[in-house]
């Protein structure tokens, strides 16, 4: 899957499967087992708590709440990140769990870096943003939350 | 039949440049021999862990090629305690008299790195900087602290307790005190936790020899009681480390309270009886957390015990006396043996300047790591 917006790089996902996109309103995809009703992500081909191998992707809400959250201070070790940065240009990203409403919480990156800007309870939703660009100029696009009423250019608030 | 601890060897955790994992495996495995008075060709079967030493079963080739059975085992950050169980499990049956236990590892710097597929996750979870211990650990701790009131300050303390203690052990990584301010003024790795605040992996190993406690009279070194072991692993529902994703909801105990209430269970000993306790302190909240989680506080309680000195040596329940793996660095595969080794030495009253006052009788040992286990080790006089 490939985007070429009009004003910007070549997009394209991380990885096939793991959200719709594009999308004016993109979710993640996640499972649900067919025999215990256990909602996983990202979608695998058992059950984490029954072992059950059938399962049926279903699409998680985009919108939740933060459970918990920590900072990336220091460039993850490379591979297997595949950052375009180096130890010297990195920036600093956040990381949470976002609990979306009572199905699963899911671990993401956080679009606001800043923990003093960030509370355990506050409210999020989904944006996809990139993370990296490769050396053509295609922009690597994953899942993140931000902080809802913070905007992004592709993940617009619900019309 | 019971199993008893009779000799242990450590070589000392640190940077060894120009030495091999195994060299100094062999190394801890002939002091831990000495310590117990027997010979290599007496051991009956072994069980050795590393995460970087492919083949650690080939230490033969340095003890003597005796055709002694040594299984290799792996467990992650857990690895020590699975070779120390399985070798008192194999004399417990019955089926050995005298068994080791061996563990080593010679990690290169900085914070542990491969590919997610070694623990069956996504390539993707990997490229966006997401397959770490160390952000766990952040989160983990950051949610304990609003939820138990735990303050930045009580984490640089428990920091500020294993440099200290490692500061009096020679055979420690970590040897210059730090104070809380200092620990405080370290940059943050993983908010809230900062660089003086986590352990490093290093180099090292162990070795611990046991037998029948009703040979133990045969040996030199005075013996000491594996009451109970257990591993568990994580179950459906705890919030555990390399997980894209937890069940919302009530969350279910982590491994480290099953493996405890089972290690209890299996030795008739309750934590009230604990007197010296080591806990997997991956980073300061680790070892917060690890007290409630290992039954020897409540949630919250912390806070008051380590600004009391309880957990330090000559507290109520010293913690980590020789240092913690902040102290000390984690090779994986020793890191648990370390443990041992430091309990065996306070149990037999051997731990010289850093010895806990008033004859310790009971020790616990606990591990944690990837991907959500914990092992727990009881010894008693």
């Amino acid at each position: 899957m490939t985007v070429r917006p009009m004003t910007g790089a070549r997009q394209i996902p991380v990885a096939d499967g793991l959200f719709t996109w594009p999308s004016g309103r993109p979710r993640l995809i996640g499972a649900r087992c067919a025999a215990c009703g256990l909602v996983g992500f990202p979608a695998g081909s058992a059950c984490e708590r029954c072992g059950g191998t059938e399962v049926t992707q279903h699409l998680l809400p985009d919108r939740g709440t933060l459970w918990t959250f920590t900072t990336q201070d220091f460039r993850p070790p490379s591979p297997p990140y595949d950052g375009a940065d180096t130890p010297a240009t990195f920036q600093p990203y956040a990381l949470g769990y976002v609990e979306l409403a009572g199905e699963v919480m899911v671990e993401a990156r956080l679009t606001e870096p800043d923990p003093a800007r960030l509370a355990i309870g506050q409210p999020m939703r989904l944006a996809i943003v990139p993370y990296t660009v490769l050396a053509d100029g295609t922009e690597v696009m994953t899942f993140a939350f931000a902080p809802a009423g913070e905007s992004t250019a592709s993940a617009p608030e619900e019309t | 039949m019971e199993a008893v601890i009779v000799g242990v060897g450590l070589h000392p955790f640190g940077r060894f440049p120009g030495k091999s994992a195994m060299d100094m495996a062999a190394d801890a495995v002939r002091a831990a021999l000495a310590d117990a008075g027997v010979g290599w060709p007496q051991v009956q079967a072994g069980f050795v862990g590393s995460l970087e030493v492919y083949n650690p079963d080939a230490i033969v080739g340095r003890l003597g090629l005796t055709g002694v059975p040594l299984r290799g085992v792996f467990n992650g950050c857990a690895t020590a305690g699975t070779a120390l169980a399985m070798a008192a499990r194999a004399i417990e049956t019955g089926e050995h008299d005298l068994t080791i236990a061996i563990g080593m590892d010679k990690h290169p710097r900085g914070a542990f790195a491969a590919d997610p597929s070694v623990a069956g996750l996504p390539s993707w979870y990997g490229q966006t900087g997401m397959y770490l211990t160390t952000h766990f650990f952040g989160m983990k701790i950051n949610r304990y602290m609003h939820d138990h009131g735990i303050t930045e300050q009580t984490l640089a303390r428990v920091a500020a307790k294993n440099f200290r203690n490692a500061s009096g052990n020679d055979k420690a990584w970590r040897r210059t005190p730090l104070s809380v301010a200092e620990i405080l003024a370290s940059p943050v790795l993983n908010y809230p936790l900062r660089q003086f605040m986590y352990c490093g992996p290093d180099e090292g190993a162990g070795a611990v020899v046991l037998c029948r406690a009703d040979q133990a009279n045969r040996y030199a070194g005075r013996p000491v009681r594996v009451r109970g072991c257990a591993l568990r692993s994580r179950r459906i529902g705890a919030f555990e480390v390399q997980s894209p994703s937890v069940p919302a909801g009530d969350q279910a105990p982590g491994p480290t309270v099953d493996a405890s209430r089972e290690a209890y269970e299996i030795a008739g000993i309750g934590p009230q009886d604990v007197a010296v306790a080591q806990l997997q302190d991956t980073d300061a909240g680790s070892e917060i957390i690890h007290l409630a989680e290992n039954g020897l506080c409540k949630d919250g309680e912390q806070e008051r015990m380590i600004a009391d000195g309880e957990t330090e040596i000559g507290g109520r329940l010293p913690v980590n006396t020789d240092g913690g793996l902040i102290g000390n660095g984690e090779p994986i595969g020793a890191s648990g043996l370390r443990q041992i080794h430091e309990l065996v030495l306070q149990l037999r009253g051997a731990a010289g300047a850093r010895q806990v006052p008033g004859e310790p009788a009971v020790g616990y040992a606990h591990l944690y790591g990837a991907p959500g286990v914990s092992a727990v080790t009881v010894l008693s006089t």
